[in-house]
């Protein structure tokens, strides 16, 4: 009884028609049939924010959301926000903090600081560190990433 | 095409139907005419789908719900806040209404998950899913919430404590769902609060307490509590509150109520916590949680 959905959605500014299984994720039909890798599978069960997209602007995890079901929506991963100062001024902090190690966990980390900083201005650490909170990273220790939101939060305020 | 690539993003489910109603009518369509097949109502799937991967549940139908405009975002009818079930928790939890009016719900929502998590999650998944631990539960329970439970042939209400039957059971029968909850207004010289004890923040609760109450001078008049993960289900304190209701608020009053409450629940042990720090512990949370309602109602910090 497997049958494809045809699903029609926009991603990363792209007019997309594709058809899709019941079972499959938006992270798996990203990676697979549109070949976009930005978007990484950790963890698989909501925990990890390696996965972490903007579902209609705002950041969800697409490993347990359902291709299906954003049909009609519009999806963006970090490779189609490149050219936004908020996100290139992320990606050159986090370089000159040391805030990236082996970079699994980069752009969901991005992703989740760009959204956060977009709405939020002047927060503290702490605050950078709860909105962080949903984004693991097993080499950093976490100290620098929040070091390098820090230094492009001071600058936007 | 890499198939290396494709194995290590597939979900470990197995095959379901996928089927997207446009409106509440065709949603209960579809759960009455599916109500004998293994069909679950898909919300935010932040807990279904995961659990599907794990293979902690399975379903032959998931029926979409999350996208049901009708079902969503929130209205005030005469003093209550009414809300539609699929709304987000992201969304309630900017709600101006919810965060000036209803700390107890404000502060369990910012205690849930990570904002990621919160822009898919329910209201109506976190209550649905049936869960001792769910956080808005005890919130939504003490500032008086009934819900709406729909189906094909009409609707009923019950307040929420009486919707929780044993853990990952509600009083939903086959063919209904949940549709809206109705928050009573707060009383002028009124206060609430939610506290919650995780591993780290932004974890399932070992232990979460809710208080609403109601003070005139240095008297509670009116008070509920409830707490979560300490029992099969969400529980009102029902003993603790008519402890309180009408006395003098006091240190001595506060740990006395912190006794009631360690023997009103009946918490387990479990991955998350033992039985012994989850009782040592909602003493505690429920002081503190009494006193801040307290100074939140216009009350000064008792001695
Ligand atoms: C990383 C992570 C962290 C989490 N942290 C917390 C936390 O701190 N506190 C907490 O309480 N929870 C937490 N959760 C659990 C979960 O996110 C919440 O319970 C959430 O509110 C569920 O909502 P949903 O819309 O995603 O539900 P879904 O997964 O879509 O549904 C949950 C269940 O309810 C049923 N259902 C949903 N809506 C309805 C309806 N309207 N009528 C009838 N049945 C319905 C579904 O069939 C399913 O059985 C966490 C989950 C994850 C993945
Ligand atoms: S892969 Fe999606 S949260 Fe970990
Ligand atoms: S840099 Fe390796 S996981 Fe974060």
């Amino acid at each position: 009884m497997m049958e494809g959905y045809a699903i029609e959605l926009t991603v990363n500014g792209r007019r997309v028609c594709a058809e899709v299984r019941a079972d499959e994720t938006l992270l798996e039909f990203l990676r697979t049939q549109l070949r976009i890798i930005d978007a990484k599978l950790g963890c698989g069960k909501g925990d990890c924010g390696t996965c972490t997209v903007l579902l209609d602007g705002r950041p969800v995890k697409s490993c347990i959301v359902l291709a299906a079901s954003a049909d009609g929506k519009d999806v963006k991963t970090l490779s189609g926000m490149q050219e936004e100062p908020l996100i290139k001024a992320l990606q050159e902090s986090f370089v000159t903090h040391g805030a990236v190690q082996c970079g699994f966990c980069t752009p969901g980390m991005i992703l989740t600081a760009a959204s956060y900083l977009r709405e939020h201005e002047n927060p503290s650490r702490d605050d950078i560190r709860r909105a962080l909170s949903g984004n693991l990273c097993r080499c950093t220790g976490y100290k620098k990433i929040v070091d390098a939101t820090e230094a492009v939060a001071k600058r936007n305020t | 095409m890499n198939t290396q690539n494709q194995s290590n993003t597939r979900l470990l489910l197995p095959e379901f139907e996928y089927v997207k109603p446009k409106t509440k009518t065709e949603a209960l369509q579809l759960l009455d005419q599916y109500r004998d097949k293994d069909t679950r109502i898909l919300a935010g799937g932040t807990d279904l789908i995961t659990k599907m991967k794990t293979g902690a549940l399975s379903a032959s139908r998931l029926i979409h719900v999350r996208d049901i405009k009708e079902l969503s975002g929130a209205r005030q009818i005469d003093s209550a806040l009414h809300i539609g079930a699929v709304t987000t928790l992201a969304d309630l939890e900017r709600l101006p209404e919810v965060k000036s009016v209803y700390s107890a719900l404000y502060e369990a929502l910012r205690s849930m998950a990570a904002p990621a998590v919160r822009n898919m999650a329910t209201i109506g998944g976190n209550l649905c899913n049936g869960s001792p631990a769910a956080d808005t539960a005890p919130a939504l329970m003490v500032l008086g919430t009934v819900c709406t439970l729909s189906s094909l042939t009409g609707e009923r209400r019950m307040k929420l404590s009486e919707f929780f039957v044993a853990p990952g059971r509600t009083a939903l029968l086959p063919g209904e769902m949940l549709t809206e909850l109705a928050v009573e207004g707060v009383r002028p010289g009124s206060g609430s609060c939610f506290l919650k004890i995780g591993r780290v923040s932004a974890d399932i609760a070992k232990v979460n307490i809710a208080v609403y109450l109601e003070r005139d001078g240095d008297r509670i008049t009116d008070c509920r509590l409830a707490a979560g993960s300490v029992g099969p289900t969400p529980l009102l304190l029902d003993s603790v509150a008519s402890l309180l209701k009408g006395s003098r608020i006091s240190q001595q009053m506060l740990s006395e109520a912190g006794r009631m409450v360690e023997d009103a629940i009946s918490p387990i042990t479990d991955a998350r916590s033992t039985q012994e720090y989850r009782k040592a512990i909602s003493c505690i949370l429920a002081e503190e949680a009494i006193k801040a309602a307290w100074v939140r109602s216009g009350g000064e910090v008792p001695r």
